[in-house]
Formats: structure tokens, sequence, C-alpha cells
């Protein structure tokens, strides 16, 4: 039983409430539901979490954009092709902190999705955000990513394009920037096309989200060569927020309610919110040099690998 | 005068000393790998190519100029000037960090195959007499896919480039990051193109050579980042594979697409050089690119 039944339950429960009139029963369904929650929805497996990163209500970067910020400002396109709705950005204040967001936007109906291309960037995307984040470095703000992203887009026109090409140049010029950087990866965070927006002095992830260099299906398509084994390899993979963290591929795990995010969004955005801006106020202290330089150190040092050297041979 | 010589005397007990400790991978135990067969199908022309005549030809197909994969001992037979190639970064074991089943199995098996401790080999080399660190990507060795242990090979031949103030060369042939390191080979992509961006800001120069065939991670980090970037004749150059875009728009690809020819139409490359040419136009541009005191 994954994730997604245990959900169907507790909504089942959930509708009987509105149905009784008794204050009594309804109480004591409601204690129920918080119990079931209780014990089926704590210790979820890689799976649950990969379930609950593409769930349908997880919240979107728009909605915490909406939340995080007193005021957003949407800035468009790229200055050289057009603008790639998959990939949102623009100026906003967090408690009256100036900063730029750049997010990958997913959509939450299939009209939007197709609008959105699923989050799935083409390289104009990346290259929008690489402009954001050059204006940002100029007027000195912060920069802030939300990553949600099952991948950048593999078609046709986005080969064209160079595909390759943009991602290799936001890597690069992501490392150079002089300006305090935090990504936080909300949903899924998908090989190349997430990196692309991921590297930054701290990495935020919230607790049921996903960062991996393929998704469970592609991997078990091209190791395994049968798809239907994804919900296992996800195991295998280390996806997960707390693997993650262990590995030091990620700095913090931003907390989400029993039963993932959409439970209580509120809660969720909250969490987020305090979890960025303590980052902020840590970075703020460093100069602009010292930024870049533990940028560059921390990415420098991944990797899992010995060496012998010729003295301990 | 003295003390020199006495490096050199060092340096060669040391050499002798650990004569035996590690896979050899120079180019000294290099002969032109002879494929099994004497006569062979060209996969593209289905002429049957006589081997040892391909062998000279530089691995192109006499009938058709078909440039086939080349391993890196003989990519290295074919660019240096012989004699000149001292090998860097031995050493480097590859771990099995997500405890992955048999891929420990498959990492020895290559090695015993290829001879080679990794799909990444670099060092100090002359072309034509030109000074160069030299990278080449072996994509016989589990089609050159980039774990931890090649992420950190290339950034260190980025390091010893800045350190020798040399430019460097690297030959790419690579299926992209590897599945069986996970998360760790994904961050190598973050790790190479910040490699990249230190050797830049010291003013040297990267050629980046694609060859068939290059996609995936190595596309999206520093394949794509050179300051100049070379390819050979029909070589697949992408981020996603031929298969995974025709499964997702549902349509066959146009003939050539990804390849070099197209990729240099689209401007993403700034020159196609067959591989006879290649040499001479690697020295030309090392030597366009020499510091003048």
């Amino acid at each position: 039983m994954n994730i997604l039944d245990k959900e169907r339950k507790v909504r089942e429960l959930e509708s009987k409430i509105k149905g009784l009139g008794n204050k009594e029963m309804s109480d004591r369904l409601k204690q129920e539901i918080e119990n079931y929650k209780q014990t089926a929805m704590t210790n979820l497996t890689p799976w649950d979490r990969v379930l609950l990163a593409r769930h349908q209500n997880r919240p979107t970067a728009k909605e915490y954009i909406e939340y995080i910020c007193e005021d957003f400002i949407e800035l468009k396109g790229d200055r050289l092709f057009r603008d790639d709705k998959a990939i949102i950005g623009g100026i906003g204040t967090i408690n009256g902190n100036v900063v730029t967001i750049i997010a990958q936007q997913k959509g939450k109906s299939l009209d939007e999705n197709l609008k959105r291309n699923f989050a799935m960037p083409h390289p104009e995307g990346y290259r929008k955000a690489l402009r954001l984040m050059k204006q940002a470095e100029k007027f000195r703000r912060p920069i802030i990513t939300l990553i949600d992203t099952p991948g950048a887009y593999p078609g046709l026109e986005a080969e064209e394009r160079g595909q390759g090409e943009a991602i290799a140049r936001n890597l690069l010029e992501m490392s150079n920037l002089t300006v305090p950087t935090i990504a936080v990866v909300i949903g899924e965070g998908g090989s190349g096309g997430a990196l692309a927006l991921g590297v930054t002095n701290t990495v935020v992830m919230l607790e049921n989200a996903i960062y991996s260099i393929l998704s469970p299906e592609g991997y078990a398509t091209i190791l395994l060569k049968d798809v239907t084994l994804a919900s296992e390899v996800a195991e295998a993979m280390k996806l997960t927020s707390y693997d993650l963290e262990e590995f030091g591929i990620i700095d913090r795990i931003v907390k989400e309610p029993l039963g993932g995010a959409h439970f209580d969004r509120i809660l969720t955005f909250q969490n987020t919110k305090k979890v960025i801006l303590e980052e902020l106020y840590k970075l703020r202290k460093l100069t602009g040099e010292e930024l870049r330089d533990t940028r560059m150190k921390k990415y420098r040092e991944f990797g899992f690998f010995q060496r012998f050297n010729y003295d301990n041979l | 005068m003295n003390n020199l010589a006495k490096t050199f005397e060092n340096r060669r007990n040391m050499k002798s000393k650990y004569k035996g400790s590690r896979n050899k991978t120079v180019i000294t135990s290099a002969k032109i790998d002879v494929p099994k067969g004497l006569y062979e199908k060209c996969p593209t022309c289905k002429e049957t190519v006589q081997m040892k005549n391909t062998i000279e030809n530089m691995f192109i197909c006499k009938s058709c100029g078909e440039h086939f994969r080349v391993r890196s001992i003989d990519r290295l037979k074919i660019t240096v000037d012989s004699g000149t190639f001292v090998e860097k970064g031995h050493g480097y074991i590859t771990l099995n960090p997500l405890f992955q089943d048999g891929y420990e199995e498959k990492i020895s098996d290559y090695k015993e195959k290829t001879k080679l401790d990794e799909a990444y080999i670099y060092g100090y080399a002359e072309i034509n007499g030109a000074p160069t660190v030299i990278g080449i990507m072996d994509s016989y060795f589990l089609m050159g896919s980039m774990g931890s242990v090649v992420g950190e090979k290339v950034t260190k031949s980025f390091e010893y480039a800045i350190y020798k103030r040399l430019p460097i060369i690297i030959f790419t042939a690579s299926g992209g990051a590897r599945m069986q390191e996970g998360i760790f080979s994904l961050m190598q992509m973050a790790k190479t193109s910040q490699a990249v961006l230190k050797h830049s800001q010291k003013g040297l120069l990267y050629i980046s050579v694609i060859t068939n065939p290059t996609t995936g991670g190595v596309t999206a980090s520093f394949a794509s980042l050179g300051d100049i970037i070379l390819a050979e004749p029909n070589a697949l150059i992408g981020f996603a594979g031929p298969r995974v875009i025709e499964q997702t728009i549902n349509q066959k690809l146009p003939e050539g697409f990804q390849r070099s020819e197209f990729m240099e139409e689209k401007g993403f490359i700034d020159k196609v050089v067959n591989r006879q040419d290649l040499k001479d136009v690697l020295s030309k541009l090392l030597f366009l690119h020499r510091r003048v005191q």
C-alpha cells in the first residue's frame, strides 16, 4: 500500500466528517484520522516520497512565491529567442530583503501543464535564468532558486538550440556569482535540468522532495531493462532528502506536515520561508569573494572515490 | 646542476620502486590494437575493409570516410608527438557509493579488458613541439561515462594545466554521467565546469575536441565550454540521446540530426575537422595562442 492509497483513505474519512452533524462523533473521527496519519504516514519509503514529490496537489513554485514574497514582479524573456514558461523569474522581497527568485513552474491543470511544458525547460529558459542571475549580481541581490522539474526537455528544438551548452554555461556562471545563492528543491530535482539552477551556496530540500541523476523509471529502463521495477530501484538510487543530507550534497531539510506538503500548505510555506531567511542571514555576513570561494570549494569536494598516494603503497 | 641530477635520480628510483603497483596505461605498453578479424565490415557503408589499412589510415574507413571510435591509447598515438606523453593522475580507485549490485565487478571487468584505470587519462604531451596538457576519454570503458573518478581526473587535469600554465586539449567521448554512482556523478558536472572556469580565469586556452559519441552530462558540462570547440565528422553530439528524443516527440528524427555538421550549422561548434588534419589544426591553434614574452 503506497502513500497515495493511504491518502485516499484519509480523504474518505474526512469526507465522512462533513456528512456528520454530531460534534462528538466528528471529533472522534478527527482523532481517528490523526492517529491513522501518525501510524501510516511516518517512515515513508523512497518510492512514497517520489510519489509525493510528483503529487498532483503539491504546491508549485508560484504558490511558494506568493506566500513567501510580499511583492513579486515577474521578468520575462532571455533576450535571444523567446520566453520559456517552464521557468519563471523576477524580483521580490522577503521580509524586506530584496531578492531575485528563479523557479521551475509546474502546472496545476493539463492546460497549464502544456503551457508550462510540465516544467521541463528549453535552453531559452536556462538562458533567461542566467540573464536574471547576472542582473541580480549587478544590483547585489541574493538569488533564490526553486527547483521542481523532471529534467531538461529532451526535444528536437531544445537540442537544436543547444540544451547542453545552456546547462553547461549555467553551471559555470553560477559558480562564479558573487552574491548569496540559495537553492530550494521543492519537488522533483531531475538531473542536469535541476542542477542548472542548483549550483548554489546553500542547497535546501523539502522533506519529501527528490533529487537524482535521472528518474527511477529511466534508471530501471537503462540499467535493468524493465520499467516496472521503478518502485524498487527508488530505494537503491538514494534520492531522498535524508540520504542526500547524509552524503553532504544538500545542507538542510525543510520539514513537511504529515502526508506531504499539500496537507498543510501554509505550514510548509512558513517552514520554507523560515529556513530561507535563516540561510540568507548566514550568507549575508560573507563578502562576495568569500561566497564564490566557499561555493567553489564545496563543489570541488564532491565525489566518492579513493586515491592511493605513492607513499601509501 | 647537481640538484637537478639528484631530482632525476630520485624520480628514477621512485619509478622503479613502484613499477608494478598500478595498472599501466602509459603509451609504452600501447601497440595499436588490431581487432580480432583481419577484415571487418564498416557499419556505415557495409563495405568489407582490411583492418590493417584502416588502422594505418587513422581508423578511418577507406571507402566511405567513416571515423571509427578510437581507444584512448590509439588516440594518443595519432595525436601527440611520440615519446612526449607523460601520464599524470593515476592511482584512483572507483568505489561503489550506492552499493549497486554488480557495479564493482563491471568496473574490474572493464579494467581488465581495456587495461585502463578509468574512462579518462590525462597528462603532459607535445603536439608538433607545442607543449600542452591533453586529456582523453575512452568510450570503450563503460561508455566513457563520468563517475566520481572521471570527474575528479578531469578537474585535476585542469588544475595541472593551471599549475603548469599550459593550454589543455580534451577529447570527449562519453554517454554522460554514470548512472551507477547516482547523485555523485551529477555533481561532477558542476565540479568540472568550475574547473574550466578557473582555468579560463588564468587566461589559458582550452580546446574541446568532441568525438563520437558525446552526450548527456558531459555535453552539459566541460565539453560545451571550450574556448574553441572542434568536432570529428559525423560524431553524435547532444544532451538527450536520439532514442529518448524520438520517444518524447513521437516521431522519427531527420537524417544527420545531432551530428557534428548539424551542430556546426546550428552554431555550437567552431569547426568540424577530419581526423587526418586534427593534429595540424591543434598544433596551429596552440601556436596561435602561444604566450609572447
